[in-house]
């Protein structure tokens, strides 16, 4: 407790550390934003709620980390990490997830819950469980008199997280398939009667899902470290990214997934590093409830 | 229960089986004690998961908190848990025969208390939600449990408690633990065979069956859904404090709040055996634990690979379980009736033609 | 002399930009049968699910027995007395017939342990007593979800019954049913009416039920309210019948 106190007091009275921790935030936040469209993404469009979207991660990562221990530059690891993940992403997609998504929804939890035991486990075996990390060696930039201090590769990171985002948001917007898409989410029977090949757009979701988080894979294994077990605590962190803004709601969901990055934070710095677990699984409970209270005040509408 | 409740004569088989096998293969005594205590999961999953529709990832978390209230009585009553929990390692601390069990039965009724408590508390925050939310809410409680408790200095944190020593010899300690766990297992399922069979039961399968169309007949569905999760939590609770004392050791993650080993087993059991059914978790618990045993002794390493791949499985391809799949077959062996498709003399009879539509 | 048991008072309710349902007002009458018709998409069910609490309105009141229920829930408002049926016929598919029955007592009578224990003799009977009037009693024991979806309309039917209702919403209960039993439809309708003294309001497209049936008709047309009034008056009525186009 004195502990907390006494690091609130810190924030309080320079409030140029307070400055640092935002634009850590933001900086982290960039890369939950972009898993966090993903999730959301095929949320919207197969109502398949991803459970192993932070394993996907840890592999682009794994990835990544390995491609360093060869000698070979990290940031080649995103478009390494994206590629070998859009196969996997394929792989599972034939094998289970077709056969979930008309199934009831716990069903496809379930499912994508043993893949995500399946990675988890699989990466253990292969790595160890100690954490690794991919070092892209660049320096560490300080600001104001040494108070602030930024790693050039968080800096690298976010830039390269807001291009994909937009490169995503674009191939949305404009392409045709990004079209299709847009219009199976709002409504698969009349995308099929218009002639949209609703199976090729789910596969293509998917896949696109799986290579967004082998990008943010690669990331992370940059800006922080990776762990065969890690995957969890990032799914359920971009769960409550996504539960808090609504799975619909695409600007939101990216501007509730820089909150989160500034967020944790500052609740690392006050709690302690120890709590960040607990912090985020606090969090989705918070979010949890304050949806609930949302639907009892008013009469409760149809779900 | 769509079913005819569960036959005595099965029931008697069951606990004849428990009897004996201590005394068969005694050997195994550890093993089959895990395989009641995998009932007893098994059932009380289906509880809310087979009979009232609502899948938890969560309910480990009243397997923990009873193990850990468990804990606390058993040391407090008699020692200060925080001295015990932070310099017991390295001071010899003695329990008397007399205070062993005292501590051990309060302990154990203790947390099943507490564990019905905190569901009640907890279903504040978990039943406003349905299907999917409901799932990853309470898993999140379930984290929550491991990550506070590893917080938490009194209970000593991650480093765990080392709990009181069993006053015996390790052969009667072995027999002791194995009858305790085949004992809360024939009390569950002879109390889910009871409520079953009252309009508890009734109610929660309509809340399972169409949720909505039940609240539109005014049923109290949260009350139900607060005392089905609290009927769960009891006798989690209570096998959460056996089992912390049977390991004599207990430590958050692995073994009071294990969500990926027997959380995720439970679940898997109960869809391996037929989910809302009665003899379904028991069929799954017995099936899992044999297939649990083969792999682990030859596929050691590979072992949790092959559960995530079981979990995808049967989650795509059997989702009926073993008796729900015996129950299609042959629905007249278990009670369940019909309707006949060719009725239409009988439907002119009485007025009624069956609609060509039919149902949907 | 207006003994209203539901008063519907400027009712208005929209759907993001669609206009459900404008300035709405009806009084339902104890006792009697009113019916609720008007081409598709006029806002009659739209204006059944705000009575039954199924979505907020966005101005009006809705009083049932004198009391303000434009706030409450499903379940209270089912609790009170104010049940309905359901267009897709809805009943609990897994558990057989007379579960059904037993599973829609009149909860709001039962106390806390009541749940603990199980129904014999009266409450049976009772169950039995109603699906034997609605001609399902041979089939008490088969799983509901086998049986047709005309006989899921009776049980369904029969679950409300069971319920002891004050009033009952029925909507489109004739839809699906073959031609020639929906006399045996109307019929049973008729009896609940009059034996168990149950206020009815329904939703109709089949014209010749309706009329034959209801002692008041409201009309709905484009979300808002028509025409008003004895079902001799309402079949004359011009504006109803350009409303059909002539349809029926």
């Amino acid at each position: 407790m004195e502990q907390v106190l006494a690091n609130v007091s810190v924030l309080a009275a320079m409030p140029i550390f307070n400055l640092g921790l935002l634009i850590d935030g933001l900086l982290v936040g960039a890369i939950f934003a972009l898993a966090a469209y993903g999730l959301a993404l095929v949320w919207g469009v197969m109502n398949v709620k991803n459970l192993a979207q932070g394993d996907f991660i840890m592999i682009g990562g794994y990835l990544t980390w390995g491609l360093g221990r060869h000698g070979i530059d990290p940031l080649l690891g995103i478009p390494v990490a994206m590629t070998v993940l859009w196969g996997i992403g394929w792989v599972l997609y034939r094998t289970v997830i077709r056969k979930v998504i008309t199934r009831d929804l716990f069903t496809s939890l379930l499912a994508t819950f043993g893949i995500a035991i399946v990675i988890q486990q699989g990466l253990n075996l292969a790595f160890g469980p100690d954490t690794q990390s991919a070092q892209a060696n660049l320096p560490t930039l300080s600001f104001a008199g040494g108070l602030i201090t930024i790693a050039a590769t968080r800096v690298v990171g976010f830039v390269l997280a807001i291009a994909l985002a937009i490169a995503v948001i674009l191939f949305m917007k404009k392409s045709r398939m990004g079209q299709a898409i847009r219009a199976t989410a709002q409504d698969a029977r009349a995308a099929r009667v218009l002639g949209i090949d609703t199976e090729k757009v789910y596969s293509f979701t998917f896949c696109l899902n799986a290579a967004i988080c082998g990008a943010a894979g690669a990331l992370v294994a940059m800006v922080w470290n990776v762990q065969p077990f890690l995957g969890t605590t990032y799914s359920i962190r971009l769960f409550v990214i996504v539960t808090a803004a609504g799975f619909g709601n695409l600007p939101g969901v990216i501007a509730a997934g820089f909150g989160m990055g500034v967020f944790e934070q500052f609740g690392g710095f006050v709690l302690g590093a120890e709590f960040q677990q607990a912090l985020i699984v606090l969090l989705l409970l918070g979010v949890l409830a304050v949806r609930q209270l949302q639907q009892l005040r008013v009469r409760q509408a149809v779900q | 229960m769509n079913q005819a409740t569960p036959h005595p004569l099965t029931l008697a088989m069951l606990m004849l089986a428990g009897i004996a096998a201590p005394l068969l293969f005694p050997a195994y005594t550890n093993q089959v004690a895990v395989l009641w205590l995998m009932i007893v999961f098994a059932s009380t999953w289906d509880i809310l998961g087979g009979q009232m529709g609502y899948n938890s990832l969560g309910n480990i978390f009243f397997f923990g908190a009873g193990m850990y209230t468990s804990a606390v009585v058993q040391i407090g009553l008699f020692y200060d848990v925080g001295m015990y929990t932070s310099g017991a390692r390295t001071t010899h601390i003695v329990f008397t025969t007399a205070q062993y069990f005292t501590g051990f039965a309060i302990g154990t009724i203790a947390a099943g208390v507490a564990a019905a408590v905190l569901a009640l508390l907890t279903s504040w925050i978990v039943f406003g939600l349905r299907g999917p939310y409901f799932a990853i809410g309470t898993l999140g409680v379930a984290v929550a449990g491991a990550e506070l408790i590893a917080s938490w200095e009194w209970v000593g944190a991650a480093a765990g408690i080392s709990m009181p020593v069993f006053p015996g010899a390790p052969e009667t300690q072995k027999l002791f633990f194995y009858f305790l766990l085949f004992g809360l297992a024939l009390l569950v399922l002879f109390f889910l065979r009871w409520l079953y069979s009252t309009n508890f039961g009734l109610a929660i399968n309509a809340i399972r069956d169409d949720e909505e169309k039940a609240e539109a007949m005014g049923l109290y569905t949260r009350r139900y859904k607060r005392v089905a999760w609290s009927i769960s939590a009891f006798f989690l609770g209570i096998a959460g404090a056996i089992f912390g004392n049977m390991t004599g050791f207990i430590e958050p993650r692995d073994i009071a709040f294990p969500t990926t080993t027997f959380n995720i087993f439970m679940i898997l059991m109960v869809l391996l055996g037929g989910k809302g059914t009665f003899w379904g978790p028991v069929v799954g618990a017995v099936v899992f634990q044999l297939i649990k045993e083969v792999t682990w002794t030859y596929f050691l390493g590979w072992q949790f690979v092959a559960l995530g791949l079981l979990i995808v499985i049967i989650v795509v391809y059997f989702q009926q379980g073993i008796v729900g799949w015996l129950m299609e077959k042959y629905p007249a062996r278990f009670g369940i009736r019909v309707a006949p498709k060719d009725e239409e003399k009988y439907a002119r009879s009485l007025g009624l033609a069956p609609h060509p539509e039919g149902a949907e | 002399m207006n003994d209203a048991i539901i008063e519907v008072s400027n009712v208005s309710k929209s759907f993001g930009g669609v206009v459900a349902n404008h300035n709405v007002s009806l009084a339902v009458q104890r006792g009697a049968i009113t019916g609720l018709i008007g081409p598709n998409g006029s806002g009659k069910t739209t204006l059944f699910n705000s009575i039954v609490g199924y979505h907020p309105i966005d101005s009006g009141s809705i009083r049932f027995e004198s009391r303000e229920i434009s706030q409450l829930r499903v379940q209270e408002i089912a609790r009170l007395g104010l049940l309905r049926t359901f267009q897709t016929t809805r009943i609990y598919g897994k558990m057989n017939c007379l579960q059904n029955m037993l599973i829609s007592i009149p909860h709001r009578k039962a106390r806390f342990f009541d749940m603990f224990s199980y129904e014999r003799g009266e409450v049976v009977e009772r169950a039995e007593h109603l699906l034997a009037f609605v001609g399902l009693y041979e089939k008490r024991y088969l799983r509901a979800g086998s049986l047709s979806f005309g006989q899921q309309k009776l049980l369904e039917f029969a679950m409300a019954l069971m319920n002891e209702p004050t009033v009952l919403l029925l909507d489109e209960p004739t839809a699906g049913i073959n031609p020639t039993l929906i006399n045996g439809l109307i019929d049973r309708l008729k009896r609940a009416n009059l034996e168990f003294g149950i206020t009815m309001l329904i939703i109709e497209h089949n014209m010749r039920v309706i009329m034959n049936m209801a002692s008041k008709i409201y009309c709905l047309a484009h979300g808002e309210l028509l025409a008003a009034g004895e079902p001799a008056e309402i079949q004359r009525n011009q504006n109803v019948i350009d409303a059909y186009l002539g349809v029926h």
